[in-house]
C-alpha cells in the first residue's frame, strides 16, 4: 500500500492526468474540487501529501494554505501548490502561505512525480 | 533721459488727460444750461417780449459754442491720447 | 408736363446712381481698398438719417406754425452728442465688444439673453416706426403732387397710392440688395452707409441751396431778412418752457432710441475714434440744417396765398418764384431725405425681426437641433429679406389705410415718445448692476400702455378709437383717469402730459420690479459686463464647456458664417492655443468669442442657445457665479488676468492628473487582464502536456484509455481555439475598429436561429424554451450576425448554468421607454447579488460550474450591444438568472 496524496484541483483533466501519474507509481490518490471544504477534507483524510491549486472555486489555494499552517495537526503537512498564474508574485505569495514547493502549470509529469517522492521521503 | 525723470512727466500729462475729460464732461452740462435759458424769456403780450431774430441769434451762437468747443476739446483729446502712446513706446 | 417728366427722369437718374455708389462702395470694401469708407466723415453724415423728410420739409411748417419750437427736434441731439463722453461711447464700446445687432439685441443681451425681452422691444420698435415709413412715402407722393399740380397736372388718388407703392417696393429692393448681400458677423453694410452719406450731402445742399436763394435772392440779406422774421406772425418768442424742455428731452432721447439710429450710430459703428468727431461734426450738421428754416417759413407766408400747405414751402416757394431747377433740387433733396430713412428703418426692423422671431420660431421647428438642421445661413438672409419687405409693406399700408391725411403730421413725435420708452431699460441697463429681468419687463409694458393710452390712441381723434366721452370723462366715468390729464391734473399739454407720466411711471415701475426680483446667474454677468465695459473688455463671462464639441460646434458655426469663414475662426483659435491643425480645444474663452461671432448673424440670445445646445449642461459655471458674486470690482479688475493664468495652470494640472490615474489605471487592468490570460492558457495547456507525456512515455496503456486521453487532448485544443478566438473577437470590439454589417431580418428568423445553434443537447437534457411567436414579428435593421452572437450566448448560458431539475427558459419581447427589450429569463437559481455586479467583467465566472469556460462571453455581449447601440444587462427579481437585452427605439422603427 502506497501513501496517499490528497489532490485538490477543479480542472477535471488534470485531476485525471495527475491521479494517473501518481497512481501508476504506487500512490493512493484522493481527489477534491472545490475550496470550501478542502480543509475539513484534508484533516479528516490526513494524507502524507497535499497537491493544491491556488484558483478554486470558494477558496484560493493560498487561504486553504494558510489555515491548514494555523492548525497544529496539519501544520508540518507538505504541500505541493500548483498554479497557473506564472508571475513572480505568485511565487512569492506560495512562499509567504507556507508552501512546501510550487509549480506552475503546465509541468511535466516526470517533474511533478519526483517533487512528490521527495516531499514525502525527504 | 533716464526713467527719473519720465515719471512726474508722465504724471502731469495724465492729470491734464483728465482734467480735459472733466471738460469734456462739462460741456453738453453747459449747453442744458445755456439751451435753458429762453425758459426764463418773459412771455407777456406788452413790450420787453424777446424778439424771434434775437433769439435765433441766441440759439445759433450757443451752437456754434457748443460745435467749436467740441471740436477744439476732441482734438485735444486726441493729441494728449498721440502723447501718450508715443511715450509709451 | 415736360418739367414733370424731366423730374421723373432725373428721380430715376438718381436713383441708379445711388445703387451704382452703393454697389462701387461694397466692391471696395470686399477688395480691402475701402480705407476711406471708413473715415469719421463717413459715420458722422450716416448719422444724418436722424434728419427725415419729416425735417427737410416739416420743420418749415413747423416753424410757420409754432415758431422756434421745431429747433427743439435738434437740438436734443446735439446735446447727446456733444456729451458723447457719458453715453454714446459706453453704448459703442458695449456694442462692438458684444456684436450687438440692433437695439432689441442689446436689451434682450444686457437682460440675461431673454428673448422675450428682445421679442417685445422688437413689436414695440416694429409699432413704433411703421407710421413713421408711412410719413416718409406720404411725404415723397405729396411733393410729387405739389410739383405736378403746379404744372396744371392733378393726381388722381389711384396715381398717388400707385406713386408710393413704387416708392416702397424701389426701397424695399434696395435694402435687400445692399442689406443683405452676405451676412456679414459685424452686421455692418458699407454700401447702405456710403448711400445714406451721399444722400446727406445732397439733402443738405438742397436745403442750403433753398436758404440761400430765400435770403438773399428774396429776403434781400440777412438783416433785412431779419427784420422780416420779427414783423411775421411768428415775430415774437411765444413759448411753453414745458414743451420747450419735454420736447429736447424727447428727441434727445429718441436719437438714442430709434432702431435706425442705433444702426448707423452703433452697429454700423467702425471705429470708436469715429465717435469724436461726430461728437461735434454733427452737431454742426444739424445747425446748417436747421440754420434757414424759419426765413423760408417767414418768406413762404409772406409770398404764397394763405391757407397754403407751409409743409411744402421748401418746394412751392422756388416753384412760384419760377426756379425750377432749385424746386428740382430740393424735390431730390426731400426725396433722399425719405428715402435713407426707409433704408435703414427696415434695414434695422428687418434685423431685429428676423434675429428675434423668425429665427428663434425656426430653429425651435427644427427639433433636432441647431448642429444638424439644414443650412442656417441661407435662411437667415431669407427671413432677413422677408421682413424687409414685410417692413416696407407695413409701412405702404399704414400710408394706405391712414389715408395720407394730417393723422400723419403729428406721428413724427408720438413715434418719438414711443421709442423712448426704452430710455429708462437702456439706461439703467448700462450703468445699474442691479437692474433686472423683470424690471425690464415691467418698466417697457407700463411704459408703453401709458404712450398707447394717453398719446397714440387720441391721435387718431375723439370719436374713432377713443370716444369723446372717455377724452372728458375718463374710462367708466373714473376722472382721474383721463387720456389726457392723469390724477386730474388738468391744463398740460397733451404731448409733454403722456412724456411725463409714461417716463415717469415706466422708470418707476423699472425701478421698484428690479429691486424687488432677484436676477438669474446670466443676467448678473452680463449686467457687469455691460456697466464696467471699460474695465474688463476681456471679459469673465464663460461657458461651462470642457464636454463640448469642438467639430458639432464647428458644423454649427460653417451653417451660420460661412464655410471660409468658420474654418478660418476656427483654425485661428487653434493657433491662438498653440494647437496644430483645425480644432482648437473648446476652452471657455473660445467658446465665448464664437457665440459672439455668430450673435453677429443670429442675435445674442439665439446664439447663446445653439451654444448651449451643444455644448449642454449648466450655461453659467461655477467660476462666473463667483465672479459675479464678488462685487468687490476693484479686487477684481486688478486680479483678472493673473487669475486667468493660474486658473489656465490649474486646469492643466488638473487634466494632467487625471490623465496620469488614466494611465495607472490602465497598466493596472493591463496587469491583471494578462495575468488572467495567461491562468485561461495555462490550464488547458497542462492537460494537453500530460496526457501528451503519457502517452509518450506509458506503453502499457489499453486502447479505451489512449482514445480517451487523445480526445481530451483534442478537446483542451479546441478549448484554447476557442479562448484564443474570444480574445481576438474581443480586441476587435473594444478597439472599435469592428465593421458592423447592417441588414434587415425579422427578429422572429434571428431567435429561432439562436435557439436551434445553442441548444445542442437532446432528449431529456434539452432546455425548454418558451416563446410568444406574436410578439416577435418585429424587423430589425442592424448587425443581425453580432446580435444573433449575443442570443446564443445568453441561451448557451442560460443552458449550462440553469440548475434546475426541468430546465425552461422564457424569451420575452417587450418595450421598455420606448426601446426593445429582449429578456432570457430561466428558472434556475440565479445569480448571487454579489456576483451581479461582475458578471459582464472579463474572465468573471461564477460558482461551481458543469462546464467550463474562459468567462469572455459575457463581455463579448457586453461590448457588441454597446456597439449596437443598445444594452444589455442583468434583470434581477424574476426567480432565476434573466438578461435584458436592449434594442435603441430606431432599431427597431427604421424598419417597422
Amino acid at each position: 500500500m502506497g501513501k496517499n496524496v490528497l489532490v485538490i484541483e477543479d480542472e477535471p483533466n488534470i485531476i485525471e492526468a495527475i491521479s494517473f501519474i501518481l497512481s501508476r507509481d504506487g500512490w493512493s490518490v484522493a481527489t477534491h474540487s472545490n475550496g470550501h471544504d478542502a480543509v475539513g477534507v484534508v484533516q479528516n483524510a490526513m494524507p502524507d501529501l497535499v497537491i493544491l491549486d491556488v484558483m478554486l472555486p470558494g477558496k484560493t489555494g493560498y487561504d486553504i494554505l494558510r489555515e491548514l499552517r494555523s492548525e497544529d495537526a496539519t501544520q508540518g503537512l507538505p504541500v505541493l501548490m500548483l498554479t497557473a498564474k506564472g508571475q513572480v508574485k505568485d511565487r512569492e505569495m506560495a512562499e509567504r502561505a507556507g508552501a512546501s514547493r510550487f509549480m506552475t502549470k503546465p509541468f511535466s509529469n516526470a517533474e511533478v512525480l519526483d517533487a512528490v517522492r521527495e516531499l514525502v521521503t525527504g | 533721459m533716464s526713467p527719473k525723470h519720465n515719471i512726474p512727466f508722465l504724471e502731469r500729462q495724465s492729470y491734464r488727460r483728465r482734467r480735459l475729460i472733466d471738460t469734456i464732461r462739462m460741456l453738453p452740462v453747459m449747453g442744458a444750461v445755456l439751451w435753458a435759458v429762453p425758459l426764463l424769456w418773459r412771455q407777456s403780450e406788452d413790450s420787453g417780449t424777446v424778439m424771434t431774430s434775437d433769439a435765433i441769434i441766441y440759439i445759433f451762437l450757443v451752437w456754434l459754442l457748443m460745435v467749436v468747443g467740441g471740436a477744439w476739446l476732441s482734438r485735444s483729446l486726441k493729441r494728449s491720447d498721440a502723447e501718450e502712446t508715443e511715450r509709451e513706446r | 408736363m415736360g418739367t414733370l417728366n424731366i423730374l421723373v427722369g432725373v428721380c430715376l437718374i438718381y436713383v441708379v446712381f445711388l445703387f451704382l455708389i452703393a454697389f462701387a462702395a461694397e466692391r471696395a470694401a470686399l477688395e480691402g481698398k475701402g480705407g476711406w469708407l471708413r473715415s469719421p466723415l463717413i459715420y458722422t453724415l450716416s448719422l444724418s438719417i436722424y434728419c427725415t423728410a419729416w425735417t427737410f420739409y416739416g420743420a418749415v411748417g413747423y416753424a410757420a406754425r409754432s415758431g422756434l419750437e421745431y429747433l427743439t427736434i435738434y437740438i436734443g441731439p446735439s446735446l447727446v452728442m456733444i456729451g458723447w463722453w457719458w453715453l454714446l461711447r459706453k453704448l459703442v464700446r458695449i456694442g462692438r465688444s458684444q456684436r450687438i445687432t440692433s437695439i432689441a439685441d442689446l436689451i434682450s443681451s444686457r437682460y440675461g439673453k431673454s428673448n422675450l425681452l428682445a421679442v417685445g422691444v422688437t413689436v414695440l420698435a416694429v409699432i413704433g416706426t411703421t407710421p413713421y415709413i408711412a410719413l416718409q412715402l406720404q411725404s415723397v407722393t405729396v411733393s410729387f403732387d405739389v410739383f405736378s399740380s403746379a404744372y396744371g397736372a392733378e393726381l388722381t388718388e389711384a396715381t398717388q397710392g400707385s406713386n408710393a407703392l413704387l416708392v416702397a417696393a424701389g426701397l424695399a429692393l434696395f435694402t435687400i440688395v445692399f442689406g443683405t448681400r452676405n451676412l456679414d458677423v459685424n452686421e455692418r453694410h458699407h454700401g447702405v452707409v456710403m448711400a445714406v452719406a451721399v444722400e446727406a450731402i445732397v439733402k443738405l445742399f438742397a436745403l442750403l441751396a433753398v436758404g440761400i436763394f430765400v435770403v438773399w435772392g428774396l429776403g434781400g440779406g440777412v438783416s433785412e431778412t431779419l427784420a422780416r422774421i420779427d414783423a411775421s406772425e411768428i415775430g415774437q418768442w411765444q413759448m411753453r418752457g414745458d414743451r420747450w424742455a419735454t420736447l429736447i428731452f424727447l428727441s434727445g432721447a429718441a436719437f438714442l432710441c430709434l432702431p435706425r439710429m442705433f444702426q448707423v450710430m452703433v452697429v454700423e459703428n467702425e471705429d470708436e475714434d469715429h465717435l469724436r468727431t461726430a461728437s461735434w461734426a454733427f452737431p454742426a450738421y444739424l445747425m446748417i440744417m436747421s440754420l434757414f428754416v424759419v426765413p423760408i417759413a417767414v418768406v413762404g407766408l409772406d409770398l404764397m396765398p394763405a391757407g397754403s400747405n407751409p409743409d411744402f414751402f421748401v418746394l412751392t416757394v422756388p416753384l412760384a418764384t419760377g426756379n425750377d431747377a432749385l424746386a428740382m433740387l430740393s424735390f431730390i433733396g426731400g426725396f433722399s431725405s425719405a428715402t435713407s430713412m426707409v433704408i435703414v428703418a427696415a434695414l434695422a426692423l428687418s434685423t431685429m425681426v428676423s434675429n428675434h422671431i423668425v429665427m428663434p420660431i425656426w430653429l425651435s421647428t427644427q427639433s433636432v437641433g441647431a448642429s444638424v438642421s439644414g443650412d442656417v445661413r441661407h435662411v437667415v438672409l431669407l427671413s432677413r429679406r422677408i421682413s424687409i419687405g414685410a417692413v416696407v409693406f407695413l409701412g405702404y399700408l399704414y400710408f394706405r389705410l391712414s389715408g395720407g391725411g394730417t393723422a400723419l403730421a403729428s406721428i413724427g413725435l408720438i413715434s418719438f415718445a414711443g421709442v423712448a420708452q426704452f430710455l429708462p431699460v437702456l439706461i439703467g441697463g448700462i450703468f445699474w448692476r442691479g437692474a433686472t429681468r423683470t424690471g425690464a419687463f415691467v418698466g417697457l409694458t407700463v411704459g408703453f400702455l401709458i404712450w398707447a393710452y394717453t398719446l397714440l390712441l387720441p391721435s387718431f381723434g375723439a370719436g374713432t378709437l377713443v370716444s369723446e366721452a372717455m377724452l372728458t370723462e375718463g374710462p367708466m366715468g373714473l376722472s382721474w383717469l383721463r387720456p389726457q390729464a392723469f390724477f386730474g391734473i388738468t391744463g398740460m399739454d397733451p404731448l409733454v402730459h403722456a412724456v411725463f407720466w409714461s417716463i415717469l411711471l415706466n422708470t418707476m415701475s423699472f425701478f421698484v420690479a428690479s429691486l424687488v426680483g432677484f436676477p438669474s446667474p446670466l443676467e448678473r454677468l452680463q449686467g457687469a459686463q455691460f456697466v464696467n465695459v471699460f474695465e474688463h473688455s476681456s471679459t469673465p463671462q464663460s461657458w461651462a464647456g470642457s464636454l463640448a464639441q469642438t467639430e458639432d460646434l464647428m458644423v454649427m458655426a460653417q451653417r451660420i458664417i460661412g464655410a471660409r469663414e468658420a474654418q478660418n475662426l476656427f483654425e485661428r483659435e487653434a493657433k491662438r492655443q498653440g494647437m496644430s491643425g483645425l480644432l482648437p480645444e473648446p476652452s471657455p474663452d473660445f467658446l465665448q468669442r464664437l457665440e459672439r461671432e455668430l450673435a453677429g448673424s443670429v442675435g445674442a440670445a439665439t446664439a447663446h442657445a445653439m451654444i448651449g445646445q451643444i455644448v449642454g449642461g449648466a450655461s453659467v459655471s461655477v467660476e462666473d457665479l463667483m465672479a459675479v458674486a464678488d462685487e468687490t470690482a476693484q479686487m477684481m479688475e486688478y486680479s483678472s488676468k493673473l487669475e486667468a493664468k493660474s486658473e489656465e495652470q490649474a486646469r492643466t494640472a488638473r487634466q494632467l492628473r487625471q490623465a496620469n490615474e488614466k494611465l495607472t489605471l490602465i497598466s493596472e487592468q493591463k496587469d491583471s487582464f494578462l495575468s488572467q490570460v495567461s491562468h485561461e492558457l495555462r490550464t488547458p495547456m497542462t492537460s494537453i502536456r500530460a496526457f501528451s507525456e503519457i502517452l509518450r512515455d506509458s506503453d502499457r496503456l489499453s486502447e479505451d484509455e489512449k482514445i480517451k486521453y487523445s480526445s481530451i487532448i483534442h478537446d483542451e485544443a479546441l478549448r484554447l481555439t476557442r479562448l484564443l478566438d474570444d480574445l481576438l473577437d474581443l480586441s476587435v470590439l473594444e478597439s472599435g475598429r469592428v465593421n458592423l454589417n447592417m441588414q434587415s431580418g425579422s427578429l422572429k428568423g434571428i431567435l429561432d436561429h439562436a435557439v436551434a445553434s445553442a441548444l445542442t443537447g437532446a432528449g431529456a437534457d434539452k432546455m425548454q424554451v418558451v416563446r410568444n411567436a406574436a410578439y416577435e414579428e418585429i424587423t430589425l435593421n442592424t448587425d443581425l450576425d453580432r446580435l444573433s452572437q449575443v442570443f446564443i450566448n445568453l441561451i448557451g448560458n442560460a443552458q449550462k448554468y440553469c440548475d434546475a431539475n426541468a430546465p425552461k427558459l422564457r424569451i420575452e419581447v417587450g418595450r421598455s421607454n420606448g426601446a426593445l427589450v429582449v429578456d432570457f429569463i430561466d428558472n434556475g437559481s440565479g445569480i448571487p447579488k454579489t456576483e451581479q455586479a461582475v458578471i459582464f467583467e472579463k474572465f468573471s465566472r461564477t460558482g461551481e460550474q458543469k462546464v467550463k469556460g474562459a468567462g469572455l462571453g459575457l463581455a463579448i455581449c457586453r461590448e457588441i450591444m454597446t456597439r449596437l447601440g443598445g444594452a444589455v444587462e442583468y434583470l434581477p427579481g424574476q426567480g432565476g438568472a434573466a438578461f435584458r437585452v436592449t434594442l435603441p427605439e430606431e432599431v427597431a422603427l427604421a424598419a417597422q
